[in-house]
Parts: structure tokens; sequence; C-alpha cells
């Protein structure tokens, strides 16, 4: 996909300078290609001696465009929004001692011109609320580089928990406090437990890379950016439970996650951390990376199964949990992206050390992304159980100019919307539960004044009618039906009694649909109507969309 | 197998099922139940360049439904169809390709545009014009 050829001008030595560009998938969208293309040109051009190293996502989607100038000696300058254009002015005054114009600093060196007028990166205000723990190396280290992650501790982890028993590392898993950072938030050691004890000839891991939640990109972040932390992650994984076949399942529409474990596996495999006699503790393991050819489905566990047999990726009852009966029909254990992630540090960290931020009920910390109409998107790493409005304002920086707050959405097509007086709601599993909505997978949508509630149920609806895999009556129909209602509203068309009607539907599908895409499916519905009700109202009786987004109010016109 | 079929024709002829169906001794409706199931597979041939346009939530509020709606318009593309007349493009709707933090995002195939607006829509286009002269 990207072409990108390292090391590429090496003068004499070994390069004085070391230039990151941020070349994530969100660097990539906001034209980092070019800016490496101007990059080539012009170190050429000054006679930089110097190497070029494609990171990946700092977080800090907001200014990408992200550059970031090293020299020994120096201090460490982050650029945001950079260009063909203004790049040439920006090495020129680096070049020159001066950090003018540089958004943040690695460090401060005093050494260099108006340092003093640079904030450090990580108290800009999007960074400062932040522990970063799985992103600490997202956007610092080269992502192909398995000696880049070695040098940052990797793999220490993984050597701790092989000089343990399989028994022992899952209590260490349980002493932390994880949980599954997918979105249902199940203890991560009760599942590897659970298939650790079930009796088989063979078992199965799978890292759930089919992040197919619109508005999350966690887990790209994390997987594009710092790939060999979830490969140690998964084959922790495979010590713990038994198994010696593991599984990636990306999703198509995020192709550089794809490549980017692909290689991370090879290198892997070629360094001895994977294949037989793992660091000679005589545990053998090896993964395969798998395209999921796409269907929003796929990240309910049992039709990720079938997705993975080459079936039709449909859901079905449970129990048996995959846990004792999941791919092929032997044990198999399915953990996110994130998930994974989490694992080495819990073992660098120590189980106590690791719980010792969370919430009570939640340990450790949890990446959101926050997108929409936000000032700094991003995703950001904080503590489980931070309140929205932190992630919102200080982190974020509100609403543009102008705009009013209107509401939160978080989890995705089975999550809702959260109004203002949510704004303190701490961010774990079970507040956003009561409240009507769920964490998912850490998805954050800000919705200003211009948006309409109705539309964003409609929005949902859409997605989950055709997301409907079409197995079971409830989601097949009822997201139809609802859609149906919903976009004869929009249109102006539609009667009071059609709240009473969504109302019964939501709660039908909600406790018969078979799996966690119908069940879910109705959740925004649910929460627009009880939080704004007077919109529906608007739309209904006074025929008109308070926003002006529907088809009623170009009707009007 | 049929993701390496879909990579080498752009798309999953007919003949390509019969002969997967014949050889591997799977009925041809299974293999038109997957293929239709999932997003990624066409039945149709794709035009050269692929336009990918984003309808994550994010680039939901931010207008991508206007930014295809234009694509369509401008490439001449009605109806049921996805692929323009002259079978330069094939424009077809994600679901997020996580670039949610530059939305409203599209893609044309293996590059990606962040923060599109309708107004440089055509200077994108045009670019993927000349190259084919």
């Amino acid at each position: 996909m990207i072409k990108v050829d390292k090391n590429f001008v090496q003068y004499s030595g070994s390069g004085e300078f070391r230039i990151r560009v941020g070349m994530g998938t969100c660097g990539l969208a906001a034209g980092a290609d070019q800016v490496f293309e101007a990059l080539k040109e012009n170190i050429k051009k000054m006679e930089i001696r110097g190497t070029i190293v494609p990171v990946g996502c700092s977080g800090t989607c907001y200014l990408e465009p992200q550059i970031e100038i090293s020299r020994e000696g120096y201090p460490s300058a982050i650029y945001g929004n950079v260009n063909a254009a203004n790049l040439p002015s920006i090495l020129r005054s680096y070049l020159s001692g001066s950090v003018e114009g540089a958004v943040a600093l690695r460090e401060k060196l005093g050494v260099m011109k108006g340092e003093e007028n640079v904030p450090l990166f990580d108290e800009l205000d999007f960074n400062k609320h932040q522990i970063k723990r799985v992103t600490i190396n997202c956007g610092k280290i080269d992502p192909e580089s398995i000696d880049d992650y070695i040098a940052t501790g990797g793999f220490t982890g993984l050597k701790k928990a092989l000089s343990m028993k399989p028994e022992e590392v899952i209590d260490v898993v349980k002493a932390s406090g994880l949980r599954g950072r997918g979105g249902a938030g199940f203890p991560t050691y009760l599942k590897w437990l659970i298939c650790r004890q079930a009796v088989s000839e063979k078992k199965f891991v799978v890292c759930n890379a089919d992040e197919g939640d619109p508005g999350a990109f966690m887990n790209r972040m994390e997987a594009e950016s710092d790939p060999y932390r979830v490969v140690e992650g998964l084959i922790t994984a495979g010590y713990a439970i038994g198994a010696h076949e593991g599984f990636f399942f990306v999703r198509a529409e995020k192709p550089l996650m794809a490549l980017r474990l692909r290689k991370a596996v090879e290198e892997a495999r070629k360094r001895g951390f994977l294949g037989e006699n793992i660091l000679g503790s005589g545990f053998a393991f090896d993964v395969q990376v798998i395209l999921s050819a796409g269907a929003f489905v796929c990240g309910e566990e049992t039709a990720m199964i079938a997705a993975i047999e080459g079936r039709r990726a449909m859901p079905r009852q449970r129990p048996p949990f995959p846990a004792t009966k999941g791919l092929w029909d032997y044990p198999t254990n399915i953990n996110n992206v994130e998930t994974l992630a989490q694992v080495p540090v819990i073992f660098q960290l120590g189980p106590s050390k690791y719980s010792e931020v969370g919430s009570e009920k939640s340990k450790g910390t949890k990446v959101f992304c926050i997108a929409g109409k936000v000032r700094r998107t991003g995703a950001a790493e904080v503590p489980i159980g931070t309140p929205i409005r932190k992630l919102v304002f200080d982190i974020g920086g509100g609403v543009y100019e102008g705009r009013k707050f209107k509401a939160v959405q978080t989890g995705g097509p089975s999550g809702g919307c959260l109004p203002e007086k949510f704004l303190d709601l701490p961010l774990d599993y079970e507040s956003l539960q009561a409240a009507g909505s769920i964490m998912g997978s850490g998805g954050i949508i800000v919705l200003d004044d211009e948006v309409c509630t109705v539309d964003i149920a409609k929005y949902f609806l859409t997605f989950t009618s055709a997301e409907s895999c079409g197995k079971c009556t409830p989601c097949r129909v009822g997201t139809k039906v609802m859609l149906s209602i919903l976009t004869r509203i929009s249109e102006g068309d539609g009667e009071m009694g059609d709240l009473e009607k969504l109302r019964k539907l939501a709660e039908s599908m909600r406790d018969t649909a078979l799996c966690a895409l119908g069940q879910g499916a109705p959740n925004p519905v649910i929460t627009t109507l009880r939080y704004f009700e007077d919109e529906y109202v608007a739309h209904i009786r006074d025929k008109v969309c308070p926003a002006g987004v529907c088809p009623i109010s170009k009707k009007v016109k | 197998m049929l993701q390496e079929i879909q990579s080498r024709f752009n798309h999953i002829p007919l003949e390509s099922m019969l002969e997967v169906s014949e050889k591997m001794g799977i009925p041809l409706s299974d293999i038109y139940g997957v293929a239709t199931f999932y997003h990624q597979f066409r039945l149709k041939p794709q035009g050269r360049h692929l336009i990918s346009v984003c309808m994550g939530t994010a680039c939901h509020v931010k207008g991508s439904q206007a930014i295809y709606d234009l694509l369509r318009q401008r490439l001449g593309i009605k109806g049921d169809e996805e692929t323009s007349p002259d079978g330069m493009f094939t424009v077809q709707k994600v679901r997020c390709m996580g670039a949610c933090s530059l939305s409203p995002a599209l893609r044309i195939d293996g590059d990606i545009y962040g923060k599109v607006k309708p107004e440089i829509l055509d200077t994108i286009l045009h670019k993927y014009s000349r190259v084919l002269g």
C-alpha cells in the first residue's frame, strides 16, 4: 500500500538526524505521504545527514501530518500540520538552532533558541491528562523494527510469563483485574481459565482485530504503531491456555494494520519469539494473519469463528461458549487487540502496580477515540473511570467556537447518545450501561447543536439493518421496521404513536435477539428517545427538524 | 479462496464460482451465500479506480453523505449502479476506515484523503483521470 524505503539517505556515519513522520492511517489521510516525499527531497538538497523513520500515530491526530526532528545533544521537536510548503522553513529553523514554530518538545535542554516558549509534548492539553501504557511507544518507535520494540523493554513481559507455570500466569492476570477491552468487559483471566481447563488435544487463541465500530480506531492505532506488543500479548495468552496456534483476524478496511501485524509476526518468528521452543522454554506457538472479508457481525465471537472457518459469519446460540467449543469445535480463546496489548504491561509492571489506576471494578487504562464535532481529535489513553467531561473538554478541547455541546455517542452502533447531564459520568462498563449506553470499544463521537439525534438514530439503524446477518427474526425484521419508522419521522410523516411503537420494538429486540448486534441495535433509539424526546416530537408534531438536517427541513424550503 | 479470486479479477465472476463449486464439491448456493454475505466481495466488475467513501459516525456528522451524492453525480452514476458509465470509477460506501479523527474521509485505491470538502473533490478526481490520460 505505501512504499517506505527506510534508511535511504544515510550519508556517512550513523546519521546525525532522525526525523520521524507519523504515517499511520490518520497521518496518511492528512497527507503524510506527500510530507515524506518532500522530506526526502529537502534532506538531499540541504545535505542533512540523517534517517527518516516512518512511525505510527502518536494519538494527536489533530496535529497530523506530524513530524519529529531529533539530533543527539539537542531536544527533539515535534511539528504539526506540516506540508510540502512549510517543511523547508521548519528544517532550516531547526538546523539554525531554533525550535520556534514547533508544537512541542520531547525534552528541554536549554540549548536551542525558543525552548522556553514551546511546551513539552507530555504537557500539551491533549496529553497531560493521559497515562500512556499501551500507547507509550505509539508514534515514537519504528513499528516495523523489532529492535526498537525490544529497546523499549519489549518481550520482557513474555520472558517473565514463560518463567512461570501457565496457571500462575492466569493468576497474575486475575490479580491485575484486567477486563476485556473489546466492549463486554468480561474478566480476561476467567476466559483464559475456562479455556485452560477445557480438555482437548488442540486449542486456539484468536486476536480480534476486526475493529468495526464506526468511530473506534484505537485497535488500528495500537496495531499499526506498536504491533509487537499485540504479538507478545497473544503469545502470552497462548502459553497460559496451552494453545500452539493463534490467529489475527483483521478487518480488510484497515489494510495497514494487517500489513504491520504480518511483518511483526515474520520478524518475531525470525528472532525465536514464535516457533518451536520459544526462548528456550520448550513452548511452541505460531500465528497466522487472516483478513476479514468485511461484515460487522464478525466482531461477535461465534460469528468470527464461522468466518475464520470460511463460512458465512452468522452467530450461533451460546453456550457452548468458544472457550469450550470454538474453532473447528476446539476450545478457543478470543481477545481484543487492546486487551492483548495490556498483557505485556501487566507482566512488566506487576499486577499490583498495574491495578493502581482505574475504577473499583475495572483496573488499568483504556484508549478512547475522540472524533466528531470536537476541536482536538485523536486517541487518548486514560484510567478507566475518567469522567466523560475530562475527555471531551480537557483533552478534546470541547466543541467548535460558537457551537453548543449536545451529546456524546459512545459504544458505536450498540451504544447510545448521552446528553450534557451525564458529562460527569465515569467512563467504565457499569456506569455507561446504567445510563443506557455502553463503553464498547471506546469510540466517543461528540455531537453539537448542528447534529439531529433523530438522524443519528436513523443512521445507526441504517447501519445495523444492513449489517444484521439475517439469522434471527428480532434483529432482521426489527431493525428494518425501526428504520422505516425513523425514516418516516425524518421525512415529516411520523405520528405520535410511532414513539410508543419504537419503545416496544426496542424492548423486544433487546430481550430476544440472538447476539449482541441485535440486542444492542435499539440502544441508539432508546437513548435518543429517552434524552431527546423533544426532538422527535418536533419532527412529528411541528414538522421541523430543529438542527435542519433531516429531509423534512428540505421539504419546507 | 474467494479473496484470491477477487484480487485477481477485481470481482467474482459466476464462472469462478461454478469452478470452485465443481472442484471442491461445495454447492454453488453455499458459495454464492458467502460471496453475497461479505461487503468485500463484488459480483459485478469494478471500475479502474475504486473510491470508498467512509460512512462512519464521525464522517456522517461531518457530511459524508453529501460527498457521496456529489461524487455519484459528478461521475454520472445512476440508480443501483456503482460504476461510472465509462468504467473508470466505482464508488462504494464503507463502514468506517478508522480515520475518524480526520473525517470526512475517503479512499481511492490505496490513497486515503482526510477532511474532504465538496470543493476539492474535482481536484482529487482530476488526479486520477489524468493518470490515465
